[in-house]
């Protein structure tokens, strides 16, 4: 087996330096190694988006990037997102519209409502459905979910609730 | 007389000020699960805790000759490399069979397969190691010699005498047959004016979980006590099976349940590699995780659905419908599912054709066949969407022959709002229900007459769009009967604890389960409700066998009927015991006091008397301040199960709207309406949010959702790239309605939601296609609905 390798990055804004073996996905490094179990996995190959992080600014696909890949980067799983803040108007929005049932997917929704929010200022129905069409969410059939990204959207333009 | 006492109490409940029932609240605790702070078992470690890997069977039948493990056990990090015949003597096999369903048979299936593996995926020896990577690096090492058998993949075919018998030992391929025959089924269609006949294809899907199926078994050996970590909807059923089959008593097995990344019926069921893995910890006397893998998801995961359909249906030119007829055939796998059983399904069916009209002439046969395929069991709306599809479909069809509308046929043979109480042909007996309610509501929601002439004025430009009726009956509230009476050790009762803690606030341990649907939620409304104490002080515990009342858990829309109840008892039994107190501590009577909002008050004129905080310090530290003969019981407990009624039966009828491109033969869904009648509403975003994804499982099963095996049964889309399930961008908005028909038989009223939109979306859309490829004299009675299926009817490939 090929030895493990250094590397060193930014997690939550936290320095991680630490050596992992090649082959480790950063959705099992983040889960395994620094138990950040916030980030899920849904189907290991990039389809469902249970694992969707942002690794220098953009959203990925935890399961199809290899740590080592992330050297020298910088990671935002669910709890930095959680903890700083940023989400928290978007998080009110779906406990307040029931946009989760089982809360498996919601991490990575989470995480790519965020996304769009950040790039469009008024997205229309349809837009949020295909900025979400890559995570899966098996219990909700997605209305509530598009529903609390509207309003969040509306609500930072200044809009009434 | 105070006019409290002057009220039965049955009425104080949905009554009391500040009622959270009927009420949109949020869930409790739902930040936890949206800031990744969730409790899934496949996040969970333990001290000493080893990862365990099954190798499978590549082959959907084939004698295991031998297996070589010698390599596989050197490799790094392999604690253990077990095979059936090794684990066999730490856990006995199962038969799932139930006595009330006459003639079921199977065959002993083993934890890890011993000689014969039967499907592809079944499980040939078990690798233990110290991460699951390294466990599955061994895997490749471990020798299996297999000699390949025939296979038997067909259900077509499972039955004919050159086929292979897949069990000897059962004589034949037939697991299980129901027929059945009331009324004057040959008089009927012979009277008919109209007799139409359709072959109703349903493709085999799966619940694809978003978190696979995870389990962590600890046994201890100090304390002889298994603790079982496991996503699942009924803990006490696990209990028992494991104690069972593990030769332990219950007592000695706890299961806990936290957070449960979707079930929808797949984690209902108990599993080979489960049982396994229970097994492996108690072999090695350490902590054993398992957490299925996509792949293995798709493999081992029950599948569903797997149903051909002859369909009959006579009809006068009235539109009076005479008879229905229907003959099912379905594959289940080489094993019937235990401890529930895989014949449920097709027996739903033959109990749910016909059910929403008058007709009494039926006639049916369902049978169940083994194959060499993966297992099939109980998945969301069992039999629900088979039987709606199967009669919606017939109706649609004989309206078109008879040229009449299919609104118009629906009203002229649904059964009549006041006709109940009542019974259906195949003997189901139904409380109150509200076909025609519910349908002309469903219209109104759809402008059903506008829609109709925006289809006639969109055909001219070639434009061809559909509208899809399916009425549906569903069952909720099981009692006994479907499975205590057939010998199962699966709980029909629920059991609710509530009790003031030593800060006048709440804590409620009940037996059902949290897989998203609002258990928590509706626990925490019903009990804050009844007491008088806001839900931000009632907390509630679940999924723990240590910790909760015995019962069932969640599944068949039982959590908030049963479950719900028997929460309502707890909590009007502990306000009584609470009133008592504070009658004693103020001198006065109970009946001349009420608790709102944390506070013990007049009921005459609302004067807050004494806070249930400084009640229950009374109570827990100064007892000796209270009139003698007093002992207060600040803590209740009740059970409750429907004995009046098999299953509280609701009803409801969906529409969809689509259009189908007649060059792609892709169908893009435009919108969907339900009106559903589920009783009580304790939280109404909570019932449209389980309509909702309801409805969405039953979109994928009309358009997407198909396991595709080969002829070797060889399962060949077993990912989620290939197997497809619905998308945000393909999901039409769905707008959700009520009619209210509380079942008399509990207190609460509640029946349950949870298959309403599984049941008929399918069935909705079906039709719709139908309705939209009207013009082209295609009929389709087949789904997923794909672009081959529908080119195909269109002549066009």
């Amino acid at each position: 087996m090929i030895a493990a390798i250094p590397i060193s990055l930014e997690v939550n804004g936290e320095r991680v330096e630490t050596q992992v073996l090649p082959r480790l996905n950063l959705a099992d490094f983040l889960r395994e190694h620094l138990h950040l179990t916030g980030t899920h996995v849904g189907c290991e190959h990039g389809v469902c988006g249970a694992c969707t992080v942002r690794v220098n600014d953009e959203i990925v696909r935890a399961c199809l990037l290899l740590a080592v890949q992330a050297d020298g980067g910088s990671v935002q799983t669910i709890e930095g997102l959680s903890d700083s803040g940023e989400v928290d108007d978007l998080q009110r929005a779906f406990r307040d519209r029931n946009a989760l049932q089982c809360g498996y997917c919601t991490p990575g929704m989470l995480m790519a409502a965020q996304d769009i929010l950040k790039q469009h200022a008024e997205p229309s129905r349809e837009q949020i459905r295909e900025h979400l069409s890559g995570n899966y969410c098996r219990c909700t059939g997605y209305q509530a979910i598009i529903d609390a990204v509207e309003t969040t959207a509306r609500l930072r333009r200044g809009g009434a609730s | 007389m105070t006019e409290r006492a002057a009220r039965p109490e049955a009425l104080s409940v949905l009554d009391q000020p500040n009622s959270y029932i009927g009420k949109t609240v949020p869930r409790p605790n739902l930040d936890r699960l949206m800031q990744g702070r969730g409790q899934y078992v496949s996040d969970l470690e333990l001290p000493r805790m080893a990862h365990v890997v099954f190798l499978r069977s590549p082959h959907a039948h084939a004698k295991i000759i031998g297996i070589d493990t010698a390599a596989a056990k050197k490799m790094p990090g392999v604690i253990a490399v077990v095979t059936g015949q090794e684990l066999a003597s730490f856990i006995t096999p199962w038969v799932g069979v139930l006595s009330h369903l006459k003639g079921l048979k199977s065959a002993p299936q083993h934890a890890i397969a011993i000689d014969r593996a039967c499907w592809q995926g079944e499980a040939v020896a078990a690798i233990v190691a110290t991460s699951r990577a390294l466990a599955e690096d061994a895997g490749e090492a471990v020798g299996v010699e297999y000699e390949e058998l025939d296979v038997v993949t067909d259900m077509r075919t499972a039955l004919e005498p050159q086929t292979p018998v897949i069990h000897a030992m059962l004589g034949d391929n037939l697991a299980f047959e129901r027929i059945h025959s009331p009324g004057a089924v040959d008089q009927a269609f012979s009277d008919a004016d109209a007799v139409v006949e359709a072959e109703f294809v349903f493709g085999r899907h799966t619940g694809v979980t978003l978190e696979p199926r995870a389990v962590v078994a600890d046994w201890n050996p100090a304390e002889e006590r298994l603790t079982i970590y496991q996503g699942t909807q009924a803990p006490h059923m696990v209990q028992n099976i494991a104690a069972l089959h593990l030769g332990l008593e219950e007592r000695q097995v706890r299961v806990v349940c936290k957070d449960v990344g979707g079930s929808f019926g797949i984690k209902v069921h108990i599993y080979a590699d489960e049982m396994a893995t229970y097994a492996l910890s108690k072999l090695l006397k350490r902590p054993v995780k398992f957490v299925a893998d996509r792949v293995e998801s798709f493999n081992t995961d029950i599948h569903a659905r797997d149903h051909r359909c002859k369909g009959k249906i006579g009809v006068k030119r009235d539109g009076t419908i005479t008879a229905f007829e229907i003959d099912d055939l379905t594959g289940i796998g080489p094993y019937s599912m235990y401890p529930r059983t895989s014949a449920i399904e097709a027996n739903q069916v033959v109990n749910l054709v016909g059910g929403p009209y008058v007709t009494k002439n039926y006639r049916a046969r369902a049978r169940v066949v083994f194959q060499n395929k993966n297992v099939m069991c109980q998945y969301r709306a069992v039999g629900h969407p088979i039987a709606c599809s199967v009669t919606e479909g017939l109706v649609d069809l004989a309206a078109m022959k008879i040229g009449m509308d299919p609104v118009e046929i629906r009203r002229r043979n649904l059964i009549a709002d006041d006709a109940y109480p009542c019974a259906s042909s195949s003997g189901l007996r139904f409380e109150n229900l509200s076909h025609h309610a519910s349908l002309n509501k469903l219209l109104a929601m759809m402008d059903y007459d506008r829609l109709r002439a925006e289809q006639a004025e969109l055909r001219k430009q070639n434009i061809h769009r559909g509208i899809g009726i399916a009425s549906f009956i569903e069952v909720t509230n099981p009692s006994a009967a479907f499975y205590g009476v057939g010998g199962a050790k699966i709980s029909s009762q629920d059991g609710v604890a509530v009790r003031l803690d030593a800060q006048g606030s709440v804590i409620c341990q009940t037996s059902i389960t949290e897989q998203g649907q609002g258990s928590e939620s509706l626990t925490a409304q019903i009990v804050g409700s009844v007491l008088g104490v806001p839900m931000a002080r009632v907390r509630v515990i679940l999924g723990d066998t240590d910790n909760t009342p015995y019962g069932g858990g969640t599944w068949a829309s039982r959590g908030a009927g049963i479950g719900g109840e028997a929460a309502l008892q707890a909590a009007k039994t502990l306000r009584k015991n609470i009133l008592d107190v504070a009658a004693a501590i103020l001198q006065t009577t109970p009946a001349e006091l009420d608790i709102t909002d944390g506070v013990v008050a007049n009921s005459s004129d609302g004067a807050p008397r004494i806070e249930l905080k400084e009640l229950a310090r009374i109570v827990y530290f100064r007892p000796d301040t209270l009139p003698p003969g007093i002992q207060p019981e600040l803590m209740a407990t009740r059970h409750y199960v429907p004995r009046e009624y098999p299953f509280a039966f609701t009803n409801g009828v969906q529409a969809s709207w689509l259009e189908v491109d007649t060059e792609t033969g892709f169908v893009k869904l435009l919108k969907h309406w339900v009106v559903e009648d589920c009783g009580t509403i304790i939280n109404p975003q909570l019932v449209d949010e389980q309509v909702r994804g309801g409805v969405v499982q039953g979109l994928g099963a009309a358009l997407f959702e198909k396991c595709i095996y080969d002829e070797r049964g060889q399962l060949t889309n077993a990912n989620m790239a290939d197997y497809l399930v619905p998308m945000s961008g393909e999901m039409p908005d769905i707008d959700v309605g009520h009619v209210v028909s509380p079942t008399t038989e509990s207190e609460l009223g509640a029946k349950g939601a949870g298959e309403a939109g599984t049941a008929g979306a399918a069935a909705a859309v079906a039709n719709a296609v139908n309705d939209a490829l009207s013009p082209f004299g295609a009929t389709i009675t087949e789904i997923p609905l794909t672009p081959q299926v529908i080119l195909t009817a269109l002549g066009r490939i």
